[in-house]
């Protein structure tokens, strides 16, 4: 199906089941501990045994020597693959580092062996006894260092231009009246998805290779399995029903699934591996660190005139920057803008997408800069906000100049140059009124410092939230059987997200049945491509894939009925398939044998036409103990327009769930480099904080009514990642307003409060 | 079950393990027929020091022998097959591993199986079944108290005891008077609830699943 | 993990004896963090003793009016005892501040005195340590300190002791009760259970291999204002940046320990003088980290621990009054 034109009135609207709070279908599984995650597979396959992975004890170098006889004659060893013997191996479309390394090592615990044995005990270890001897080499593993030697990225990951400049910023900057010039530092973090990345790899006498895994993006991880062991795609099967949390970890092939294979192939027998959560940050990928400089310059009157937000990071070799500008191209008004990307190579492990990528570490700097202005410009907040609203994009930059040197423009003219671009919905100043109003912002004081309760200083912050909404292709199966229950198969997957659930409802809706009339197998590469989990993208283009697919289940119902299928007062609804003049039960049509479709939703170029996107405001209240500075936060709440809410329930979920790795943002998450030895120091999750219990307050997520037509038939858009957008800066303005100390380096610890002036009385 | 007789030193199979992944009404699993049972795994008798244990688990007796080294958890997941329990970590940080030995939970990954000979084991599916949810197991689906699921089981569990903590005496950081019993409070859960790491961020539910089933006033400011 | 052999001793006497018997035993309490560091091959012990069956997991009274808290006692049930609530509760404070429900329930008396650094390059075997493998460095001073201590360390070592447990038990002078497979018999001071790196961190007690921690001993209760102000990262379940446990009189006398400071949990005499001749936090804190040593990552320890002092001071002052 394409999807080309603004969507007009369709079964979805009738709204009896999309957009109700159902409860997840897969809740029953979840809570009794028999939903079946990669390491639980005990019923798939026979015989399993344990592969142990070995990290490189260095973060750049050679291994000089591997001697692996101790290991080997260990008890119930049974095989031990390396880089040596595993044969040549491609690379990943989406890797940036291999992932089995040696003899030369690009980072960190870069997998170096796996050590398969008859049981976990064993090839554990066994791992211990290999001998593997290093000849370092000096590496770059310092950000702060490798600034300098920062370039123009030549691509972004996102396909948008590494640089933008609209008007003329340095000038009207210069005759601002009002300016702010800061630079803003975010901390490297990694996913810390509670489920480490695990899979079981069976291969059979032909050459097929079965993989049972822990992956957002099944058809990415059948194809680069494909190339890495250089074997045809469609000899290889992927597996994932459930996933323990991803984050944007789990996009890519990673090392446990493809040591699991080649430590399969080695012991010819399945093989079951699990990354131990100490290799997980420098063996993974992470969130890279971020520098920002941002200048914003305003009229006394609030208007800004000019905005500049540059941003630096590093990566391996071949890897991409963090793209934390791109939310200002298009969130305030202002007539002079610029933004800039620069990237710089080092020798940590592989930087990569983690939950909203770019928007959350660039709305963590940015959203601190709009605090301060305003404060500069004596105005609130949320009206400096309101004030520099814009309903067009207002990035789009001038048509290129033809006598200037194409190389420099060219990235930009993909830009509907010239033409205001307008967003399809933009709800920005009605999720701040409505905020402020729920809020409880009114009783906010303006001055920092100014509100204590014993010794806890108190405060508020407010930030904008804004992600874009993406549209990607994606298909799937659906089958009415004899007995009227429907089946959704599509190689989607629920990390977590609710898919299944508002996968079920979509079908449900379509084909008039009831929820617990409808099945939902996710996650096998076997089933028709997705769009898969990642960039919040997955709810609103999976559902319309299966939009399409019941579409036509639609049709060939009718058909079997004697139904005209295009006649306007068709509906299918309460078991039947009706017209004004007549009605049949549902069932009927498969009386003769079951009824299939497949078929996928793709998209025109609205999303050209229009800026998609998302929008929220984030209100936080803290308070921080005087003495010490420990921050505490006790509310939060969010306000989201982001088109038809599917399941408010799951997408409640997604918000606060968000909201909470905004809170790890602000106050806790850091990623410590070792500048000298190279690698992430506190990488397990006693010396990685993530947030607990007991920092999280009861949380308000609320959602403004919208539907936008132009996203997809489900008139949907992602909500995953909004939630994130701007939460760690609503914790951060909420911070200074309590202490009056403005920290500008991400994690807001105790540390920067108290040796910057906290005030104790 | 496996039960190992070490007098004709060989594995008998006995009945399958309780608890196997059951399909639910909504969701077809690919349910290659769980043959829990089957996997028995053998042991270099010879080369590895082996122990003959006795665990109760959920009610039921099982007799194995097991390389002392296994934790815990990994004979509940890997030779039991009742891999409700996760390992998260291993390393005691994160609570998925969370069962309960004589009513007081635990983190599995961090005691050896050996050490539990004489405990009564109870582990997520000794709570509930997908047809019969255990009232924390349906307020958890009631409040969306989960996200991925992973970190739920051991949240579940966790809950299951901490509430019998507060309700024998037990004391907690943020009980104010430490002369007096502790009352059930959102406050004292957060705090209770901390060793179970839930990355996906469903605390603000789980408290709400939680304080319905002891019901305390979820409003109630903290 | 190493392969080792298991066994249940019965008694104490049958335990110092196993310890003594079989070279490389290590007895085994909870086993909270002697697992973990034998998954990481940092400990590998040949011969475990499971000391969970001594009949040490009673809390009794002594005859001067003290308590005798067994080796086994878990921390959840030390926690909870009323004796302790009541005439002691710096220590039910401090028990309950560290790690979580879970751990606190497995967790032993003995074990917890005698865990071991939380440092990370420690627990990386692929860094140098001079704890872990003596005459390799110290990862941490050249590296990430920011966890680290800033009193009492050395050049080999800048680690601290994790324990909250141990800090209050510093604060109320306790004794520690060992037994060795002769038969022979000590109490320890606390004050003299853990030792300062100095060149020999890998040391970081007194005790013999078969040297069986049989009893934790509390003197008749002091009375006071009884506080343990933890300060960390997180709410709940982390270590400890800086924690204070403090002992408050009327008089204006003080006991006062720090954890997360140092190797051991640190108090000093002259700055509990200090206090008593009505000295502020600024001056006790000055007393208390006279010749500290911190690193840039964790100078800020230095405030803190004014400022955490300062809380407990005022906090005493509101609940004394
Ligand atoms: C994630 C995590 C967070 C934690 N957070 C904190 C915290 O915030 N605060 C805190 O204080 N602690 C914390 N801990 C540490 C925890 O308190 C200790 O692991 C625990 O107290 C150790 O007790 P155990 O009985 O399990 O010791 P074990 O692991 O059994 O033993 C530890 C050591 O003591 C020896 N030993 C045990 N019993 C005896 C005996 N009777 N005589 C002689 N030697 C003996 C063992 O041989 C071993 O060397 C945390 C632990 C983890 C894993
Ligand atoms: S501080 Fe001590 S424990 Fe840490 S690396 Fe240095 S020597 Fe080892
Ligand atoms: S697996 Fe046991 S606490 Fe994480
Ligand atoms: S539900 Fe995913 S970690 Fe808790």
């Amino acid at each position: 199906m394409k999807f080309d034109e603004p969507a007009g009135t369709n079964p979805i609207d009738q709204l009896k089941v999309v957009g109700r709070p159902a409860d997840r279908i897969d809740g029953p599984l979840k809570t009794t501990g028999t939903a079946p995650y990669a390491h639980d597979r005990h019923d798939v396959v026979q015989n399993q045994a344990y592969g142990y992975v070995v990290g490189a004890a260095i973060a750049k170098g050679r291994i000089a020597s591997m001697n692996l006889e101790a290991a080997r004659a260990a008890p119930g060893v049974l095989a031990i693959v390396t880089a040596d013997s595993a044969g040549r191996l491609d690379q990943g479309e989406r890797n940036t580092a291999r992932l089995l390394g040696g003899p030369e090592i690009q980072h960190y615990h870069q997998a170096v062996a796996l050590v398969v044995a008859e049981t976990f005990e064993q090839a554990r270890d066994a791992a211990h006894r290999l001998k593997i001897r290093y000849a370092p080499a000096k590496g770059r593993f310092d950000l702060e260092a490798a600034r300098d030697t920062a370039t123009i990225p030549e691509k972004t990951g996102s396909g948008d231009p590494a640089e933008t400049a609209v008007g003329d910023f340095e000038g009207a900057f210069r005759d601002s009246p009002v300016q702010l010039d800061q630079t803003y530092r975010t901390a490297y973090e990694s996913h810390s998805m509670m489920e480490p990345h695990a899979s079981v790899a069976a291969w059979d006498a032909d050459g097929q290779l079965t993989l049972w895994t822990s992956n957002q993006m099944i058809a990415w991880t059948a194809q680069d399995m494909a190339k890495t062991l250089r074997i045809p795609r469609d000899k290889v099967r992927v597996m994932s029903p459930y996933i323990g949390g991803g984050f944007g970890g789990k996009l890519f092939l990673r090392a446990d699934v493809l040591l699991a294979a080649l430590g399969a192939r080695a012991a010819k027998r399945p093989v079951k591996v699990s990354l131990t959560r100490a290799l997980m940050p420098n063996n993974t990928t992470h969130r890279p660190a971020t520098i920002q400089r941002i200048r914003i310059g305003a009229q006394r009157d609030g208007h800004i005139t000019a905005i500049a937000h540059e941003s630096w990071s590093a990566d391996l070799p071949g890897g991409g920057p963090e793209t934390a500008v791109l939310q200002t191209r298009a969130l305030y008004a202002g007539a002079h803008r610029m933004t800039a990307l620069r990237l710089a190579e080092h020798d940590l492990p592989e930087g990569n997408a983690m939950r909203a990528p770019g928007e959350a570490p660039g709305l963590a700097a940015l959203e601190i800069a709009i605090d301060e202005i305003s404060e500069k410009l004596g105005i609130d907040p949320v009206a400096f906000r309101i004030l520099n609203d814009t309903q067009v994009v207002p990035d789009n930059p001038a048509p290129p100049d033809p006598d200037k040197n194409s190389d420099q423009t060219a990235p930009e003219a993909r830009l509907d140059a010239g033409r205001p671009r307008r967003f399809s919905q933009r709800q920005l100043v009605r999720c701040l009124e409505t905020g402020a109003e729920r809020f409880g912002w009114k009783r906010r004081r303006s001055k920092p410092g100014s509100v204590r309760a014993g010794h806890w200083l108190v405060g508020m912050g407010v930030a904008a939230a804004f992600r874009n909404n993406l549209l990607t292709k994606s298909a799937a199966r659906v089958r009415l059987d004899r007995r009227g229950r429907v089946t959704v198969e599509t190689d989607m997957t629920d990390i977590g997200t609710g898919s299944y659930t508002i996968l079920a409802q979509t079908a449900a809706e379509m084909m008039g049945v009831p929820l617990s009339q409808v099945d939902v197998r996710l996650g096998d590469s076997s089933f028709p491509a997705s769009c898969g989990s990642g960039g919040q993208w997955g709810g609103n283009n999976s559902t319309a894939g299966v939009y399409a697919a019941c579409t036509q289940l639609r049709r060939l119902v009718a058909a079997r009925l004697g139904f005209d299928a295009d006649a306007s007062d068709l509906a299918f609804s309460d078991g039947e398939v009706r017209t004004a003049s007549r009605s049949a039960p549902l069932m009927l049509a498969t009386r003769d044998g079951p009824l299939e479709a497949e078929d996928a939703i793709e998209y025109g170029d609205l999303d050209e036409r229009f800026q998609q996107s998302t929008f929220g405001a984030h209100f936080a209240e803290v308070r921080v103990d005087a003495y010490t500075g420990e921050v505490r936060v006790q509310r939060q709440l969010a306000v989201c327009a982001a088109g038809r809410i599917l399941n408010p329930k799951t997408a409640r979920s997604q918000i606060i769930g968000a909201m909470t790795m905004g809170v790890g943002a602000a106050l806790m998450e850091s990623l410590h480099v070792d500048t000298g030895v190279g690698f992430f120091v506190n990488h397990d999750l006693a010396g990685y904080e993530i947030p607990v219990h007991a920092d999280i307050p009861h949380q308000d997520a609320i959602f403004l009514d919208e539907v936008d037509p132009m996203s997809s038939p489900m008139k949907a858009k992602g909500v995953a990642e909004l939630g994130i957008c701007g939460a760690a800066a609503a914790v951060a303005n909420a911070v200074y307003n309590a202490t009056g100390v403005r920290v500008r380096h991400y994690p807001l610890t105790l540390d920067k409060l108290v040796q910057n002036g906290l005030a104790i009385a | 079950m496996e039960r190992f007789d070490p007098e004709r030193r060989r594995v008998l199979k006995a009945t399958a393990v309780a608890g196997s992944a059951v399909a639910s009404a909504h969701l077809l699993l690919q349910a290659e027929a769980a043959t829990a049972s089957a996997n028995a795994t053998r042991l270099d008798t010879a080369a590895t020091p082996h122990h003959d244990v006795r665990l109760r688990v959920n009610g039921t007796e099982h007799e194995l022998r097991i390389d002392p080294r296994m934790t815990l958890l990994d004979t509940l997941r890997e030779r039991l097959h009742l891999t409700g329990a996760k390992k998260g970590c291993d390393q005691g940080q994160c609570g998925a591993c969370t069962v309960i030995v004589d009513g007081r939970r635990i983190a599995s990954c961090l005691t050896l199986a050996v050490m539990q000979q004489g405990h009564e084991i109870t582990t997520i599916e000794g709570l509930g079944t997908p047809r019969n949810l255990h009232a924390l197991q349906a307020a958890f689906v009631k409040h969306d108290g989960f996200q991925c699921g992973f970190c739920t089981p051991g949240q579940i569990c966790s809950a299951t005891a901490m509430l019998q903590e507060i309700a024998s005496g037990i004391p907690s950081h943020v009980t104010a008077d430490l002369t007096r019993p502790p009352r059930s409070s959102i406050l004292e859960f957060r705090e209770r609830m901390s060793g179970n790491l839930c990355r996906c961020g469903a605390y603000s539910n789980i408290q709400q699943a939680i304080a319905e089933v002891a019901g305390v006033d979820a409003d109630e400011i903290v | 993990m190493k392969s080792f052999s298991y066994e249940r001793a019965d008694s104490p006497a049958a335990a110092a004896a196993a310890a003594a018997r079989v070279p490389g035993a290590k007895f085994i309490g909870g086993g909270t963090n002697l697992l973990d560091l034998m998954k990481l091959q940092i400990e590998t012990p040949a011969h475990l003793i499971d000391v969970n069956d001594l009949g040490l997991d009673e809390i009794e009274s002594t005859d001067d009016g003290g308590l005798r808290i067994g080796a086994g006692v878990r921390n959840t049930d030390l926690a909870a005892d009323p004796r302790v609530r009541n005439d002691y509760a710096v220590l039910t404070r401090a028990l309950v501040s560290g790690a979580s429900g879970q751990l606190r329930n497995q967790a032993t008396t003995a074990g917890n005195l005698l865990q071991r650094t939380r440092c990370p390059y420690f627990y990386d075997t692929n860094q140098r340590c001079n704890k872990r493998r003596p005459g390799s460095g110290c990862g941490a001073l050249a590296g990430v300190s920011r966890q680290h201590a800033i009193v009492g360390s050395s050049d080999a070592c800048i680690a601290t002791h994790p324990s909250d447990m141990a800090v209050a038990l510093r604060c109320l002078d306790a004794k520690v009760s060992t037994v060795r497979s002769d038969g022979t018999r000590r109490e320890i001071p606390i004050e003299a259970f853990h030792r300062l790196p100095g060149d020999t961190p890998e040391r970081e007690h007194d005790l013999a291999a078969d040297e069986l921690i049989t009893a934790v001993t509390l003197p008749p209760p002091v009375g006071g204002t009884q506080l343990y102000r933890k300060v960390r990262d997180r709410a709940s379940y982390a270590f400890a940046l800086v924690s204070v446990a403090a002992i408050v009189h009327r008089d204006g006398r003080a006991q006062v320990a720090l954890g997360g400071v140092a190797h051991k949990p640190w108090r000093v005499e002259t700055a509990e003088r200090e206090l008593a001749r009505g000295g502020d936090a600024r001056t006790t804190a000055a007393a208390l980290l006279a010749g500290a040593r911190p690193t840039r990552d964790n100078a800020y320890k230095v405030t803190l621990v004014e400022r955490t002092l300062a809380a407990v001071l005022a906090q005493a002052r509101e609940s004394g009054s």
